[in-house]
């Protein structure tokens, strides 16, 4: 019993990655059953199937005290390679098969507007909400300010201007929380606020613009809207780590009167 | 041969990226700056020149497409490695400079989507 136990685990951690593909399939298999029989497709099966992975990262977790959700236990540890940011990008990419040129060229000027719009929108507000809650210091105002955008942006704008370490986890924890936001309330509110063409696809992608949170997001809305905002959503984080520890922090700065 | 697809997709994927990081290079700052965007119109440029030529064949079509339909389990996975214990635990600056932007930006996107909307039906009565 104990050996055969030892054997299935060598095999399991030799082979992380194909079984995250297994378990990846059950949990689909099992989200679209439920979807289809239990909610009547009220809920999409993807959306089941993308929170019941939020789920598992918070079991992960608190179980193992670490920052990487389900893999950071041994059996899981194949989520990482699979779920990490080269297979997301690799498919993200591969979706553009099924987009439409013209579209995208007709509203690149509004996605590009809205680019810049969700970076301001996020980091003024965001420095706001700091600055109301008491920290007052323009680095720190600017680091929670990139933060509010993505929880990439935060700790690289913290890191250029010399922000503390508090500060810091502060600004990734509000990316954070951003991005499950996202995920989250990206299908339940699509249909209220016309997020069901290309077009509106691409400025949801650049105003929002937390990479994961968009995918994640429109895959549980509807799986054919996803290359219209990635394609804008993936040069948001890295307009926002050019403008937050730079302009956008001498404008706080000016505005601070320091 | 379904390996052509997925080698295409990977040279977009590969120039894409490289185009990203040498921006932020030349930009002076440690991120990529849309490679993934450049590599997805690489990709859509590829496809429509090859459509064009006739050199686009249903195994190089396949060979994305199997990409493309792994999107939503990679995702699912992605979601099984956030930090959402930290996501769920954290103070109330945290807290709201999370949610109050992301609410701002439904918002925009409904006031654009209505716009939009308006704007293509004045189109259509033209």
């Amino acid at each position: 019993m104990n050996a055969s136990f030892l054997i299935i685990q060598k095999v399991i951690d030799k082979n992380g990655l194909v079984f995250s593909f297994l378990l990846v399939g059950i949990i689909i298999f099992l989200s679209f059953w439920v979807s289809e029989k239990i909610l009547k497709k009220r809920v999409p099966g993807s959306a089941i199937a993308i929170i019941a992975g939020l789920v598992l990262a918070y079991i992960g977790g608190k179980i193992s005290g670490g920052k990487n959700g389900i893999a950071d236990i041994g059996l899981f540890s194949g989520f990482a390679i699979m779920g990490g940011a080269m297979f997301r990008d690799f498919t993200i990419v591969a979706t553009a098969m099924g987009a439409d040129f013209t579209i995208i060229k007709r509203t690149g000027l509004f996605g590009l507007l809205s680019l810049f719009i969700g970076i301001l929108l996020a980091f003024f507000l965001g420095a706001a909400i700091s600055f109301a809650l008491g920290y007052r210091d323009p680095v720190s105002m600017a680091t929670i300010g990139g933060g509010a955008c993505t929880f990439i942006i935060g700790p690289v704008t913290g890191g250029a201007l010399g922000a503390s370490s508090e500060v810091i986890s502060l600004s990734i924890a509000a990316g954070v929380i951003k991005s499950v936001l996202v995920t989250i309330a990206t299908p339940i509110v699509a249909k209220k606020i016309g997020l069901n063409n290309p077009q509106s696809a691409m400025v949801y992608g650049g105003l929002i613009g937390t990479t994961s949170g968009v995918a994640a997001g429109l895959a549980a809305t509807d799986v054919k809207l996803v290359p219209y905002g990635a394609i804008t959503a993936t040069f948001y984080t890295g307009l926002g780590c050019l403008l937050c520890p730079s302009i956008l922090y001498l404008v706080i700065r000016l505005l601070m009167g320091s | 041969m379904i390996i052509y697809g997925v080698a295409v997709l990977a040279a977009c994927y590969i120039v894409g990226l490289f185009f990203g990081e040498y921006l932020g290079n030349i930009l002076n700052i440690n991120a990529n700056v849309g490679g993934v965007g450049f590599a997805m119109l690489l990709l859509i440029l590829v496809n429509y020149w090859l459509k064009k030529r006739n050199l686009f064949t249903r195994e190089l079509n396949e060979g994305v497409g199997f990409w493309s339909n792994m999107y939503i389990p990679v995702i699912v996975a992605m979601s099984g490695i956030q930090n959402v214990v930290a996501a769920m635990s954290q103070s109330m600056v945290a807290l709201l400079a999370g949610i109050l932007p992301t609410g701002l930006c439904f918002i925009l996107v409904y006031i654009y989507s209505k716009r939009n909307k308006s704007a293509i039906f004045q189109q259509s009565i033209q």
